[in-house]
């Protein structure tokens, strides 16, 4: 630095205390609350596995919350529950607010110290609103709240209404529904397709989505109510590996696993006519394959329509700094007007049964879906909803059985084979 | 050579104890500094290197899982259930093939790109650049678009085979296919790497030995094979060893190939033992993965065992 000539000081000091004047000026942090404005700004983390459509809810939140920004982060499905036991055990990295699905929720239910007790955050009134099962699936086991539920995954069969046609099946979704009364049916009217040999075109996705299907529609699937591993020994679970098989064996797959990018291709190009449909994946299908516009609609799934298919509670970890504003959030994220958003904008289907009765929800049809009363399949499946019991490491099951199912698919291993090294796996899930 | 600082001047110690201290200090700086100025490095090493492998050698000892904190010493039974389990092996299995199969023909294509660089060409850092950058690109994101390349229905690869009568093939699906597919993509990456490594080291060998064989008639591939290639063994031996550790290494391609799978797809065909630990540990089954992970460093040292053997058996004699 050269030395300061005495006609540059005055100009740079001045500078200087114009900015230290402007910014004393701006802060304003020692002035009273009254003006409702609170001081310090605040930062809250939002812990996602897939694009939950909270944006415009965030701006709603801001309104009220001027001071508080909300990140939101996404990881890979699986990466982002295993990531959050990490963070749970070493103590840092969680989010202030995090989504656990429902395959995943008896994993972290127990961890009641790991997480803050909404209902000491007044989210205890919640309860009036909410589904039976789906409060107390985000209840510990000595009964304190740590995650209320946004959705659930009420289930049906959506379904390609070109390739139907193209296979001489009928088109209107009441008639199609009346197709497949049961998952044998559903199969035989899979032969039937395939029969007609429509171009490039197989029955169904992958195997996988149909054997979890029918496993969620039996009274006890992969756990019982004490939390023992019986995926083994259930016999409906073996009857739905049984039919999976079947179907596998009869050249109904597409041997497509599920979102990822050959799947999207997939679903753009028609290679599978029927996919069995959670209420969230609907927005799924929209998102991955938005040319097929107008060529979808939805049927009741087969089996009776009993199973609930994923769903999500959001809970906020005690690494957050932050439980009131997180609490807050949370209740603005599953409030009864942002779940009737969410459905009609992502195909998020409610917890909260007064909803639907809402005429907004049952008289929603679903342009995508060749104006599908979406509204009403979903809330009539999800008042028919059964719900099972999910153990806490339902993830890994379903993951043994999914590739041993491949496994089959890929003519790599025979049925029989392939379900023995499916339990051996079981028995390394600790 | 040190310099010398400028001499000050010399000050009579007045009492025995004050000479004392000045030759302690004198002789603890040149003893003891050069320890100080390594220090750092010998910390960080101990922290991130030798700490973290002690400690790994602990947990593999017990049945520590991460969702509880009781921790029960079972001493080696996690190696004893290791050495009989058939996942196990089949990693191992599957890291050899996939590092064969994607070490073999990089270098040699490798050297055969040196050689083909190595003569006076115009353009030559554009050559040199280009072969280079398939090696800054994302991991990642090379992985996920061979994997649309080797997509089964839609995959470019299968639609040019499909050109000369060959079935859509199923690259994910079967384990020869889908060691093939991940191999080109190491190989995609590294070989341009090597190849300017080799061209380096071409490029120091003394161009009358080329001449003289030129005289003496030898055509262009005997000259590589007769002299080149002897004379950069050094680097042909230090490029092996990177490609053993790298290949070693291997996880981002099989755990995203297709699609994401920690169990390297449904039948393990493509899991690498770093795979195959990556599995344990996000079951958060630490014990079992730091057995592993001792297990694949007694793999390492057999195989540095294995290239020293060779190289001190050939590398004596360099010319």
């Amino acid at each position: 630095m050269g030395k300061l000539r005495p006609g540059r000081i005055a100009p740079m000091l001045a500078a200087a205390l114009l900015a230290a004047s402007v910014a004393a000026c701006g802060g304003g942090s020692d002035e009273p609350a009254a003006s409702g404005q609170p001081a310090e700004k605040i930062k809250l983390t939002v812990g996602l596995f897939s694009d939950f459509h909270f944006a415009p809810l965030y701006e709603e939140f801001k309104k009220t919350h001027p001071n508080v920004e909300i990140v939101e982060r996404r990881a890979q499905f699986n990466d982002h529950h295993k990531n959050l036991t990490t963070q749970l055990a070493t103590g840092a990295g969680a989010a202030d607010v995090v989504a656990v699905e429902a395959g995943y929720i008896a994993t972290f239910t127990p961890l009641a110290d790991k997480f803050y007790d909404l209902g000491q955050y007044g989210l205890g009134k919640r309860q009036a609103d909410y589904l039976d099962w789906k409060w107390s699936q985000g209840l510990s086991p000595d009964g304190k709240l740590l995650g209320l539920g946004t959705d659930i995954g009420g289930t049906a069969m959506c379904y390609r209404t070109d390739l139907f046609k193209a296979a001489g099946l009928p088109t209107n979704r009441d008639e199609v529904s009346k197709l497949w009364p049961t998952w044998e049916d559903y199969a035989r009217v899979g032969q039937q397709f395939m029969a007609a040999k429509v171009k490039n075109a197989k029955w169904f996705d992958g195997p996988g989505e149909n054997f979890r299907a029918m496993v969620d529609q039996a009274p006890v699937g992969f756990y019982d109510e004490q939390n023992n591993l019986v995926a083994g020994t259930n016999p409906d679970v073996k009857k739905a590996w049984d039919l999976s098989v079947q179907m596998l064996q009869a050249d109904e797959s597409a041997k497509l696993a599920a979102f990822s990018p050959p799947w999207n291709t997939g679903l753009t190009k028609g290679s599978f006519a029927t996919i069995v449909c959670p209420s969230w994946k609907t927005g799924s299908i929209k998102d991955a394959a938005p040319t097929t516009a107008g060529k979808w609609d939805v049927a009741a799934v087969p089996g009776g329509g009993g199973g609930n298919q994923g769903g999500t509670h959001l809970m906020a970890p005690k690494q957050g700094k932050h439980p009131k504003e997180a609490a807050e959030l949370i209740d603005l994220l599953t409030s009864k007007d942002n779940q009737l958003k969410l459905f009609t904008d992502a195909g998020a289907l409610p917890s909260i049964p007064a909803l639907y009765d809402d005429p907004a929800i049952t008289g929603f049809t679903n342009p995508f879906f060749n104006d599908a009363p979406t509204g009403k399949i979903f809330t009539d499946a999800a008042k028919a909803l059964k719900p099972q019991h999910v153990g806490p490491k339902a993830g890994d099951v379903l993951t043994a059985f999914g590739n041993a199912l491949q496994r089959v698919e890929q003519g790599k291993q025979q049925p029989d084979a392939a379900w023995q090294q499916a339990l051996q796996d079981l028995d390394r899930i600790k | 050579m040190a310099t010398r600082a400028p001499d000050r001047p010399t000050v009579v110690p007045r009492h025995r104890s004050e000479r004392f201290s000045r030759q302690l200090a004198h002789r603890l700086d040149v003893k003891a500094s050069p320890y100080a100025y390594v220090m750092p490095f010998l910390l960080v090493f101990c922290a991130f290197g030798l700490f973290p492998l002690v400690y790994t050698a602990w947990v593999s000892l017990h049945d520590w899982t991460l969702l509880s904190d009781v921790h029960k010493f079972v001493g080696l039974d996690n190696f004893a259930f290791l050495l009989g389990d058939d996942y196990f092996w089949n990693a191992t299995f599957n890291t050899v093939s996939i590092g064969l199969v994607s070490t073999v023909p990089q270098l040699l294509l490798a050297i055969w790109l040196a050689h083909l660089l190595n003569r006076p060409l115009r353009a030559q850092t554009l050559f040199r650049v280009t072969l280079l950058l398939p090696n800054v690109t994302s991991v990642v994101a090379v992985v996920v678009i061979f994997s649309q390349l080797f997509g089964r229905d839609y995959g470019l690869i299968n639609w040019v085979l499909s050109w000369f009568g060959v079935g859509a093939i199923d690259w994910n699906a079967g384990t020869a296919s889908s060691h093939v597919a991940i191999s080109t993509m190491i190989m995609w990456r590294w070989t341009g790497y090597n190849a300017l490594i080799f061209l380096a080291a071409m490029q120091a060998v003394p161009r009358d030995l080329y001449e003289a064989a030129t005289i003496d008639g030898a055509s262009g591939f005997t000259q590589l094979r007769k002299i080149t290639i002897p004379m950069i063994k050094p680097t042909i031996v230090f490029v092996v060893i990177t490609s053993t550790i790298g290949a070693m290494q291997v996880v981002a391609e099989p755990l995203l190939f297709g699609t994401y799978s920690p169990t390297g797809g449904p039948d393990r065909q493509y899991q690498t033992l770093s795979l195959f630990i990556y599995e344990n540990f996000a079951k958060l089954d630490f014990g079992y993965a730091s057995a592993i992970s001792w297990m694949m460093f007694v793999f390492i040292v057999i195989a540095a065992g294995i290239n020293y053997l060779l190289t001190r058996r050939s590398g004596g004699n360099l010319t």
